[in-house]
């Protein structure tokens, strides 16, 4: 774990609580106007996805996602910034990243949310493989050409 | 001597999650260490076929396959990723 005044970025295994999260970043000041809070979750594909299997770069990733909130911090007006992904099983309806992006304004607080995502998923060192419902291993998850150009947008 | 470390797909296909390796005079930059790995047998053959789909960090951080490899200590494999 990595903090300083402006972001927390967190990659562990276990559940996030986001209500607590999000009174980390709003204890003790009254300034903030608004806060954007992205969690992405575990599909189930259609019920045939017994859970997700991410596997990632221990030693990278937490150093690139403070890569990609530091460039969002120069970028935004940001009061508070977090980024939490977790790796290892996955169930479907769990969670599997959360992004809270705090500022006096909406507009830089959605603006940022979405930016962190569009970079964490084409650049976080993770990557997702299905395990089935009837017990076998599937393939890695393809990334897709949508998310590069999702991020190319900014 | 270089730690080569390995993820996913490419990870599977090589066999190993890593490896330290003497790295042969004259590999300059990332598209040359990758045609060197597809010339290391059967299983590099088979990971690093597609050379323009790895993607490869130095040190822990993204490199393009221009960039110059001197210097690093730790080089990663991997395919495109489908965090988030």
């Amino acid at each position: 774990m990595s903090s300083n005044p402006s972001y927390t970025i967190r990659i562990q295994s276990g559940p996030f609580d986001i209500p607590a999260e999000t009174a980390r970043l709003t204890s003790g000041r009254a300034d903030i106007g608004g806060i954007v809070t992205f969690t992405g979750l575990c599909r189930d594909e259609g019920g045939r996805l017994k859970a997700l299997e991410l596997e990632h770069y221990p030693d990278m990733a937490e150093e690139e996602i403070a890569r990609v909130a530091e460039t969002a911090l120069a970028r935004w007006p940001l009061m508070g910034l977090t980024a939490i992904h977790r790796y290892g099983l996955i169930k479907p309806g769990e969670d599997i990243v959360l992004v809270l992006a705090a500022s006096a304004h909406r507009r830089a607080a959605f603006e940022a949310a979405d930016f962190m995502m569009d970079y964490l998923k084409t650049r976080a060192p993770f990557w997702k493989r299905e395990h089935l419902l009837d017990g076998s291993i599937g393939g890695w998850v393809e990334a897709k050409a949508e998310d590069d150009a999702a991020a190319a947008r900014w | 001597m270089t730690k080569l470390v390995y993820f996913a797909w490419v990870r599977e296909r090589v066999g190993k999650a890593d490896e330290t390796v003497a790295l042969p005079a004259g590999l300059v930059t990332v598209a040359d260490l990758l045609a060197w790995q597809q010339t290391r047998g059967e299983e590099y053959a088979h990971a690093f076929a597609p050379a323009s789909v790895i993607r490869v960090a130095l040190d822990r951080r993204h490199a393009a396959h221009d960039a110059p490899i001197a210097g690093a200590g730790e080089i990663a494999f991997f395919p495109p990723m489908t965090g988030g």
